[in-house]
């Protein structure tokens, strides 16, 4: 037995064997064969398993995330079945005499260079098909077992360094119990995955992958961040325990589930959810969320080789406007650069990604791709109750011009004879520090604030919230975050405009009081952070809260606001 | 005797990957040979890696051609989808 501790990714207990999620040794030797036909043969089988399972992944790609997913491996079947590819493999087989690894290798390699050796950064990205797919029949051709995440059909606990979006895709929420991993943050891609997945996750444990092995017993514990390597029986029992407790809580927190949210003093404010793609609309409902808070769209635009139509992005919007009825949703613009790539873009790397152009800040540059966007949700805001929200917004100007253009589409639209809502709400996420300090200005212009507390903190504390080693610097209760989320829902209020927050603060139960008694309107979390934090917040007076304001924005320092608020809410 | 038709394309990115995986799917499904020639360099249109290692962008001419047993049919199928994907005319 050994234990590991890590970052509590996403709420729960599982117990079940790891699934390592890696790509296996496929080194092998070049053989002089004789029997070239029956390497033809092997070659020939090995593409055809492949090519079955790659069917399978689509498929199940397409049911659980739309045809725009499944798209990649549709790309990956035809290089399969590629002619081009495939014939040469054969001719090498036939005229050198060498085996069907080693003639694999060797063409799928030349393709890969030419592919590489492009001065285009969508070609390049096909290199990396080509290469995918090899993978994959080099590992039939030795069989070897290949990670098929998607084709798992039992109980198991996903193991990996780091899951990209295209793993999480393909997991499958019957089987996949949990999932550990090396790396990672509360707010990395895997640990939101996992929290819409509703799977309990531990991220962040370092060595995961070196300590465990296929098929031995874990229990991810991601209540308390610990992983457990093949337990005891006692530890086992122990868990199961822990796991009933948590499925007796979640239970409790059900009953809340069509409630409102009201303190114990009778003040009403908003829970709702932070989504990635429609599909986790589902989510949302199961778990009471009053509305949509930030609706992610760059899902839309990733995992993808090229920019999404009109028509597919207001698919998505109606959607997720249909399926919350007359509840409120607030969609994000592309919010892309920086550290979230989009290899079709071609855009050039930067020093300092969360520094540089991204978001608005492209979208204002690159206007064809906002406008489209735009259009698409125009259209789509005769389904349902939707609000727009521009991301990193630094200045009024960008606000305005941004604002400029949405007007101007609509405009185009209602004269091209398309209806549109007469009636959305347009703000901005408030990110960046200097917006925060002059809210009161933006104001007057704006219809609401959503606080994106991830990157406030990193930015007013200048500490960039990937790096590990300057971690410690990533402080929600630091008393200057507070004084600037103070200042905005202040400026909002006066102007009789609202105030919610977006980030990972919003549904955590130090900073919940806190909020509560600054007078924020509206907390968007994780769908499954919506009934803990109604339970808590039922219990919690904001008049109280109210009563310590001045106090909690002149402390000194993040511990001393935790401790306090610890102390007055009995935590 | 194989036939041939010449189209233009004006999708404003060319032929990009969507347009491309259909277009070599379809090609695909005839027993004709089929090729397409552009810019001087003709290359097998069953091909996903070769139609997109032409990079044939906006304005370019380009030719299809097939040859075998269901050629016309084959032909006619191409063309149709290089228009109904909005490719070109």
């Amino acid at each position: 037995m050994s234990q590991l501790t890590g970052i509590a990714a996403s709420n729960g207990i599982a117990i079940a064997k790891a699934y390592k999620l890696a790509i296996p040794d496929l080194s092998f030797d070049k053989k002089k064969v004789d029997d070239t036909t029956n390497e033809i043969e092997r070659l020939t089988k090995a593409l055809e398993v492949s090519k079955s399972e790659l069917e399978k992944i689509k498929e199940h790609a397409r049911t659980s995330l739309g045809d725009e997913h499944a798209e990649i491996f549709s790309a990956h079947l035809l290089v399969l079945g590629d002619p081009e590819l495939i014939n040469p493999i054969k001719d090498k087989i036939e005229s050198e005499q060498v085996n069907a690894e080693f003639a694999l290798d060797e063409t799928a390699q030349m393709f890969i260079d030419m592919f590489e050796n492009m001065d285009n950064e969508y070609m390049r990205e096909r290199a990396a098909d080509i290469k995918d797919v090899t993978k994959r029949v080099m590992a039939h051709l030795l069989e070897v077992s290949f990670p098929n995440p998607a084709l798992i059909d039992e109980e198991v606990i996903v193991i990996a360094e780091d899951l990209t979006p295209s793993d999480t895709a393909q997991l499958n929420k019957q089987f996949v119990q949990g999932f550990t991993t090396n790396i990672g943050g509360r707010t990395s891609h895997s640990a939101i995955m996992a929290r819409s997945l509703e799977i309990p996750a531990v991220v962040g444990t370092k060595t995961i992958t070196e300590q465990a092995k296929e098929g031995d017993i874990l229990i991810v514990d991601g209540i308390d961040g610990a992983v457990i390597i093949n337990p005891t029986e006692d530890e086992v029992q122990e868990y199961r325990k822990k796991q009933e407790n948590f499925e007796k809580q979640k239970q409790e927190w059900a009953k809340l589930k069509d409630e409102p949210t009201v303190s114990k003093d009778g003040t009403h404010v908003e829970l709702v959810a932070n989504i990635g793609t429609p599909n986790d609309v589902e989510g949302v409902i199961n778990n009471g969320g009053e509305g949509v808070g930030l609706y992610r769209t760059e899902f839309l635009y990733m995992g993808k080789n090229e920019l999404p139509t009109e028509d597919e992005q207001f698919e998505a919007y109606k959607s997720v406007l249909e399926q919350m009825g007359d509840k409120p949703v607030v969609v994000r613009t592309l919010d892309i650069g920086g550290d979230k790539e989009l290899p079709y873009l071609e855009l050039p790397d930067e020093m300092n990604p969360f520094l540089g152009y991204r978001a608005i800040r492209l979208c204002l540059e690159r206007d064809d791709i906002f406008r489209t966007q735009l259009r698409a949700l125009l259209r789509a805001s005769t389904y349902g109750n939707l609000k727009i929200m521009f991301p990193m917004i630094a200045t009024l100007d960008e606000f305005r011009q941004a604002k400029a253009i949405l007007l101007e589409e609509k405009e185009n639209l209602t004269n091209e004879g398309t209806e549109v809502s007469e009636n959305i709400e347009v703000g901005i996420m408030v990110e960046i520090p200097s917006t925060a300090v002059i809210a009161r200005q933006f104001a007057k212009e704006v219809d609401f604030f959503s606080i994106g507390t991830n990157d406030l903190i990193q930015y007013t504390l200048a500490a960039d919230r990937m790096n590990e080693r300057v971690s410690y610097l990533y402080q929600p209760y630091h008393p200057a975050i507070l004084n600037l989320v103070n200042n905005v829902i202040e400026a909002a209020h006066a102007e009789g405009k609202w105030a919610g927050m977006c980030g990972e603060m919003a549904g955590d139960s130090i900073a919940i009081p806190i909020l509560l008694g600054l007078g924020l309107d509206e907390f968007s979390m994780s769908a499954t952070s919506i009934l803990p934090a109604r339970t808590q917040i039922k219990d919690l007076s904001k008049e109280e809260m109210a009563s310590y304001k001045d106090q909690l924005l002149s402390m000194d320092t993040a511990d001393e606001v935790e401790t306090f608020v610890r102390e007055k809410t009995n935590q | 005797m194989a036939v041939e038709k010449t189209v233009t394309i004006t999708d404003e990115t060319g032929v990009h990957a969507r347009p491309a995986t259909v277009l070599v799917n379809k090609a695909g499904s005839f027993a004709s040979d089929m090729n397409l020639e552009y810019n001087g360099k003709s290359i097998n249109l069953k091909s996903i890696m070769g139609v997109m290692s032409l990079g044939i962008p906006q304005g370019a001419e380009i030719k299809i051609v097939a040859d075998g047993s269901d050629e016309q049919e084959a032909l006619d199928a191409v063309v149709e989808v290089i228009k109904s994907e909005g490719l070109g005319e």
